[in-house]
């Protein structure tokens, strides 16, 4: 079925439909929309909706939900991500499955809460202090709103981690007309089909699709934001701290197949390379098709962990990479890590809370 | 360090009282000797004991510091939150699993310093679970800083001059935003204590009940009480009942504690009303 719709409306949408049967959740411009749906919607299939005290207390109560057994999300923007922080690390220490959706608005502090931005794409992948396994994803229009927001349940799900949906107030606020698929596929965590006692809650085979149990079903789990061992006791022993912070990488490190997602748009005879992501992307996906020159193009879905053999790959042999984007340079920062000194890097920025034209864009193709 | 073995001194009921705990390596616990903690653990054991709450549909949560290690010990399911915190995910775990027997423990600053907003937002909604505040009037954890229920004039290791800021009276606070059961006892009253927390976990909505608790290893030596003895008599000296406070002035009451229970009303659980929300919503289609 095709609706128009914006983007938050497509987000809540889809979070419904994946599964998503807890919101906890504090106002803020420009995802309040999001919150205001599910506080609808929820009731009606049995979910609870519940507006917290503030941003903490919401990633908190999701993280309390999800380890009760119940897929959990919540919705933000700037200031209320900086406050989720701390949050989004326990998630990561304690294994718990949880979206984070962040509607992008201009910042530092308050910033612009009316106006968008990608200013909170390196946050995505390192505002929680410590090294950390994230998983962010970001949507170039309303369409992949629906889309993303059900990989990102799913992702969660499947790897007991949390996952970021970066949208922007553009695509937050943007209607466009979405197809609705007649049925979803939701994956369901697996519940352990080992005895209480013989049941280690961070058992160290493979985290894709592993069991694992929640509160109330009787394995006595322990969660601790401590480093902790496969019981999840805390402990200061260095093997042990090794065991687990390795653990946490391989968990986006072994399932970097299933986790990237890019937009590719080769063309061997081009010498110029863009690579963006979200809404930043249309306009310049719309630049290369106005221009006539061949240009090689790639847009990361999935922006952390970041498709570095992608991009290094198409990068290779062309003169330049041309790098738009919604802040002050910081995809441009990871693709020149990606990319060797014979390649050019442009830079292409704006940060004023406007969409970056195609216009923009196909000055730095010519 | 040869992992510690059940207890050899017997008493009648620490088999009881083992078989609650994980009882593996993790032991020796990391408290002080004559710390407050391990009473207020005891107390909770029994009660959860004889009031028979299956330990399946426990979940004991707790933030950060010397109180909020206590889940690590206890063999249920257990939630050692971040600082501050635990309130808010425990709300969470009550809404989507409302069968659940939730207790929160936690230290008067992971409570009512950086946890305050929510021990405000979860007494006013009054989500069903038990809070444990154990008061020991500073940061422990951390070497004996100011706490905001540390009392004038006393010493931390911040406040190394005495404390000039007054304290936050958790009791007050709970009422003032609605809990539906509040209380208050000490360490030294271990009778009154077990059967508060019996009649907290037989109640509905948010039930608070503090526990004015010794630290002699930071708080004692910090201020020249150091003995558990002599600071969990220095608590009592302290402390007057609810009744006896009717009696006495302002200046009587200015150093004491009061105990007693102060509310004990009966409320519709936050999940009870969601439930009711949720069937008028489903009903109405």
């Amino acid at each position: 079925m095709r609706r128009l719709v914006s983007g938050n409306e497509a987000c809540a949408e889809a979070a419904l439909r994946a599964g998503i049967r807890f919101f906890g959740g504090y106002p803020i411009t420009p995802s309040t929309e999001i919150a205001e749906l599910m506080a609808e919607e929820l009731p009606r299939v049995g979910g609870v909706f519940i507006q917290m005290e503030d941003e903490i207390a919401s990633i908190m109560a999701i993280i309390g939900a999800s380890a009760a057994g119940v897929p959990s999300m919540t919705a933000t923007s700037g200031p209320g991500f900086s406050l989720m922080q701390e949050g989004i690390g326990y998630a990561a220490m304690t294994e718990v499955a949880v979206v984070v959706v962040n509607v992008m608005r201009g910042g530092p502090a308050t910033g612009l809460p009316t106006k968008g931005s990608q200013a909170d794409f390196q946050q995505a992948r390192w505002g929680t202090h410590g090294d950390h396994p994230v998983v962010a994803l970001t949507p170039r229009g309303v369409q992949e709103c629906f889309t993303l927001t059900l990989r990102a349940v799913e992702i969660s799900q499947r790897l007991r981690v949390p996952v970021i949906l970066l949208m922007d107030e553009f695509i937050g606020h943007m209607r466009e007309i979405v197809s609705f698929p007649e049925k979803v596929e939701v994956y369901h965590r697996q519940k352990p089909r080992v005895a209480p006692s013989e049941y280690i809650h961070y058992a160290p085979d493979n985290n894709y699709n592993a069991p694992y149990a929640s509160f109330g079903e009787g394995y006595a789990i322990h969660f601790s934001g401590l480093n902790h061992r496969s019981d999840g006791f805390p402990i200061n022993d260095a093997p042990t701290i090794r065991w687990n912070n390795e653990r946490l990488r391989a968990k986006i490190e072994d399932n970097l197949a299933y986790l990237e997602d890019n937009y590719v748009d080769d063309d061997p005879d081009a010498d110029t390379l863009i690579v963006a992501f979200g809404s930043a992307a249309r306009s310049a996906y719309e630049a290369k098709l106005l221009t006539d020159k061949p240009i090689a193009y790639i847009r990361a879905l999935t922006v952390w962990p970041f498709p570095d053999a992608t991009v290094r790959r198409l990068a290779k042999g062309r003169k330049r990479v041309v790098v738009p984007e919604m802040n002050e340079g910081q995809l441009a920062r990871e693709v020149e890590r990606c990319i060797g000194t014979d390649t050019e890097l442009v830079s292409v920025t704006r940060n004023d809370g406007s969409m970056l034209t195609p216009k923009e864009v196909l000055e730095a193709l010519r | 360090m040869t992992p510690a073995k059940a207890s050899s001194r017997k008493t009648s009921f620490s088999p009881m009282i083992h078989s609650y705990l994980r009882m593996d390596e993790r032991f020796p616990h990391v408290w002080c000797p004559g710390c407050g903690i391990g009473i207020v653990f005891g107390a909770l054991i029994h009660a959860v004991h004889e009031l028979k709450i299956p330990k399946k549909k426990l979940l004991l949560a707790s933030g950060i510091g010397c109180t909020s290690r206590m889940p690590g010990y206890l063999d249920a399911d257990t939630f050692h939150v971040l600082h501050g915190r635990a309130l808010a995910a425990a709300t969470g775990v009550k809404l989507a699993r409302p069968d659940m027997e939730v207790v929160v423990v936690g230290g008067d600053g992971d409570m009512l310093a950086i946890g305050g907003n929510h021990f405000i937002h979860t007494a006013r909604r009054n989500i069903g679970m038990t809070c444990i505040v154990l008061n020991n009037y500073n940061y422990a954890m951390t070497g004996g800083q100011q706490s905001p229920t540390t009392p004038r004039d006393m010493f931390a290791t911040t406040a190394p001059y005495g404390a000039i800021d007054d304290p936050v009276d958790a009791c007050l606070l709970a009422s003032g935003a609605g809990a539906a059961f509040v209380a208050r006892t000490t360490t030294y009253n271990f009778v009154q204590l077990k059967r508060l927390i019996k009649t907290a976990l037989s109640r509905k909505g948010f039930r608070l009940l503090e526990v004015v608790a010794q630290c002699p290893t930071i708080f004692g030596r910090l201020n020249r009480i150091p003995t558990p003895k002599d600071l969990v008599t220095w608590i009592k000296a302290h402390t007057v009942t609810l009744e006896a406070a009717k009696k006495m002035d302002a200046k009587e009451l200015e150093d004491k504690v009061v105990t007693g229970v102060f509310v004990d009303r009966e409320v519709e659980e936050y999940s009870e009303r969601y439930a009711r929300l949720v069937k008028k919503v489903r009903n109405a289609h």
